[in-house]
């Protein structure tokens, strides 16, 4: 019974998406493979586990996802030196992005937030394709990324991760942990990166990644008390992060707010307080109550040569949930409140945005196991928005075992947004562009709501295939936006157009994955992906720009025996082809500026080895898109900064070519 | 809105009343089950599902130990055993009839003390 309890226990830290199916997940999580997926869990989640992170350069959470084929990682550009993610086609406004459960890249943070999470801090990652669950929110639309830290009771008592690549960033990652009594234990997180030289290899007078330092430091505490049922959390968190690109010859004390040589800084300053509380009660390990609660400041000042732009996001979000049982377990619900509270402080030039939001909601889930083949989440959700309105969400997720090693699931649902047009799409301030919003009657920026609907259904199947195992999969995702903030690039060159969906904008995606072990300790990994993302812009339907049609992935893993004290070698081989993209229009733009309207197809390789000399010391050394391909012309009109055809926004290659690493990790047990 | 606030406090009542005399709604027993796999384990739970009044049922397949939760004002430990002995499965106290082990999937064929 213990046991149980403290599965139940553990189920609970995680106020999981699914709350009622965590008992599951956290029994999978001891096969400690990098990528796992349940064919006995409701949602079509992908779990990825530390493991996994160690395959890739990996510096943070946006860097994360290189080995995985649910997300696509999009390049860094030369301005933000940041890596977007896309899921089902949409980038991560329309996915729901949470730390522990609490909503974290959101609002003001949305553009970086992912590069704010040191990957050496990340436990795991759970990946969910489609509509969310109800409990975290209803802005979710094409799915959930829930990361969970690594949890000080599980904690070890030091750790250490340096790293250094070509590119001249350098990382560092401290960890310590202490049990201050048998109930409570504390971990502390230190992180620093820098990019500390200029690099212009593509020899347009531009940096082509942008110097940059961040501080990242995390305390938190954890108090557990098996007996009593009782489990708490306290994080404290502050960030600091300074960027600085544009021409090579910029200095920030002289050239800013001049034309004398193109520049831009981005620094951000953020600070988090969140705390935790969950309970289960005794003799009854199928019923608990959880209490959440997280406040946040996140200060960017930024400007992109002459265009300025500051955001301040102050934030105060609660959650409260109780999980129980109908009769028996199951019939499992969860029920609870929402709140959340955000005042923006955003100054576009000489606009000010400035705003408060507030919105409180309720929620409903239930969900029902036949403890066989057969499993069912629905979910219901009614919250008020001073801007959004009153208004329901629903969710559904369904899940069926036909025969043996197999799982048909079903999801759809719903999710609504205000769309921050600004802080979503500040790339595009590093251009001539002007940003015309054509619409004044909406309650946001003059826009209205983005509401979408979004269907799934996916198939997996594991067999045995020359003796060794094997598995495939199969999904298709469509979400049809019924309103979007459209941000349309195909009018002109000059302009960026943001106005309410005018028709249709609709993402049809489908995903062909196989995955078999070429022999003992060496795997393959591979997946093909097909995306249909269009809208109606004023100028026609076009497929989203930057967005490819076709993409391959593949990853190879390769092993050998853990040898004497746990001496190991392991390869890592990423393969991905990309597609031919829609690129933005310049057709009116003179010869030189011009685009042409779709970029040619490429692809990218990565691989690292890594050499475990004990269980406490290993060495890793790779490379990332050696192939060395590179973007054809990165920056629009660099040659004339200030000129009307400047944009250094359009980034759909590599920019910078290849890039070698080297790290280390050290920890005391 | 209002209406939802209102569901939520008679959970939260509910949970109370439920508290006061947990003694006999939520007893929790374990006993012993004979099988063999996860198939075993899917059956053993359902049979113990079927009985109103057991609102947790999970059987171990390496210890052969059914952690059972049941409210004892509508049942008792013996009718979930009959139950489980119904679909198969030897209990402590209720085997299962030579009929009912017999026509068991081969796999789950236990050896029967």
């Amino acid at each position: 019974m213990n046991k149980k309890a403290i599965l139940l226990i553990a189920v609970f830290l995680s106020i999981p998406m699914f709350s009622q199916e965590n008992l599951k997940e956290v029994k999978i999580t001891k096969k400690q493979k990098g990528i796992q997926k349940s064919y006995t869990v409701t949602g079509n989640t992908t779990i990825i586990t530390s493991k996994e992170l160690l395959k890739a350069a990996c510096c943070n959470l946006a860097e994360s996802f290189e080995t995985n084929p649910s997300i696509d990682v999009n390049f860094t550009d030369a301005l933000t030196g940041t890596k977007q993610i896309k899921m089902l086609g949409l980038t991560s406004p329309y996915l729901m992005i949470t730390e522990e459960n609490v909503p974290s890249v959101r609002g003001a943070s949305q553009a970086y937030g992912l590069s704010f999470t040191p990957g050496t801090w990340v436990e795991s990652i759970q990946i969910t394709k489609g509509a969310g669950s109800v409990v975290n929110g209803y802005e979710s639309i094409s799915g959930q990324i829930n990361t969970e830290l690594i949890k000080p009771i599980n904690d070890i008592p030091f750790f250490l991760n340096a790293y250094g690549s070509t590119d001249s960033r350098f990382e560092l990652n401290t960890h310590f942990n202490t049990k201050l009594s048998d109930k409570w234990s504390s971990s502390l997180f230190l992180h620093g990166n820098a990019r500390v030289s200029k690099m212009d290899k593509n020899k347009d007078g531009f940096l082509d990644n942008p110097l940059a330092k961040q501080i990242n430091v995390l305390n938190r505490y954890q108090y557990y008390d098996e007996e009593k049922g009782l489990v708490s959390f306290i994080n404290f968190r502050y960030m600091n992060d300074k960027k600085q690109t544009g021409q090579l010859d910029f200095n920030p004390n002289k050239d800013k707010g001049t034309t004398n040589f193109w520049g831009s800084e981005i620094n951000t300053e953020r600070l988090d307080i969140s705390t935790k509380t969950g309970y289960v009660f005794k003799d009854m390990p199928y019923q608990s109550i959880g209490f959440q609660n997280a406040f946040n400041i996140h200060d960017q000042n930024s400007y992109f040569g002459l265009n300025q732009y500051n955001i301040k996001q102050s934030s105060y979000y609660s959650n409260l949930i109780f999980n129980s049982i109908i009769s028996n377990t199951m019939n499992k619900f969860a029920t609870g409140l929402n709140f959340t509270y955000d005042k923006y402080q955003e100054f576009v030039n000489i606009n000010d945005y400035s705003r408060a939001d507030t919105s409180i909601g309720a929620f409903f889930e239930y969900t029902y196991d036949n403890a066989d083949n057969f499993s069912l989440i629905l979910g219901s959700r009614i919250d008020n928005h001073n801007r959004l309105g009153t208004f329901v969400t629903p969710r559904l997720h369904a899940r069926y075992n036909p025969w043996d090693k197999a799982v048909l699931r079903f999801s759809a649902g719903r999710g609504k947004r205000s769309a921050d047009i600004f802080a979503e799409n500040q790339q595009l301030f590093a251009s001539s562009r002007t940003f015309d919003i054509l619409d004044s009657n909406g309650k946001i920026y003059g826009l209205n709501p983005e509401i979408a609907w979004n269907y799934g259904i996916s198939f997996a199947q594991k067999f045995s295939l020359f003796g060794k195992s094997a598995d495939v999969g199969f999904d298709f995702y469509r979400t049809d936006f019924q309103n979007q903030a459209v941000v349309d690039l195909m009018q002109s060159p000059q302009q960026v157009l943001i106005y309410n969906l005018k028709g249709k904008s609709i993402a049809n995606t489908m995903q062909f994955e196989f995955n078999y072990e070429l022999a003992q300790h060496f795997n393959l990994r591979s997946a093909y992906k097909f995306y249909d993302v269009n809208t109606d812009y004023l100028s026609g339907k076009y497929q989203n720009p930057l967005q490819a049609k076709h993409r391959f992935f593949g990853n190879l893993e390769y092993a050998t025996h853990i040898g004497e004290k746990g001496k190991q070698w392991k390869f890592d081989y990423t393969f991905n082809w990309i597609g031919q993209q829609q690129l933005p229009n310049t057709m009116s733009n003179p010869v030189n500026d011009r685009l042409p309207e779709f970029s040619k197809s490429y692809s990218v390789m990565n691989a690292q080895i890594t050499r475990t000399f004990s269980s406490t010391f290993e060495m890793y050394v790779g490379g990332e898109n050696i192939a060395n391909y590179k973007q054809d012309k990165a920056i629009l009109g660099s040659e004339n900064p200030f000129g009307p055809n400047f944009d250094a926004s359009i980034v759909y290659a590599p920019v910078f070519g290849q890039m070698y690493y080297a790290g280390l990790r050290f920890k005391i047990k | 809105m209002k209406n939802l606030s209102i569901v939520l406090l008679f959970f939260l009542v509910g949970f109370v009343t439920q508290a006061q005399e947990k003694k006999n709604k939520n007893a929790k027993y374990v006993t012993e089950v004979n099988g063999n796999c996860e198939q075993c384990q899917k059956r053993i739970q359902k049979a113990a599902y079927t009985v109103p009044g057991v609102k947790s049922a999970s059987w171990d397949v390496a210890t052969h130990q059914l952690n059972l939760i049941i409210n004892e004002e509508k049942t008792t430990p013996l009718a979930v055993k009959k139950a489980i002995a119904k679909v198969g499965h030897d209990t402590d106290d209720v085997k299962a009839t030579a009929e009912d082990y017999e026509s068991l999937h081969h796999c789950c064929l236990y050896e029967r003390n």
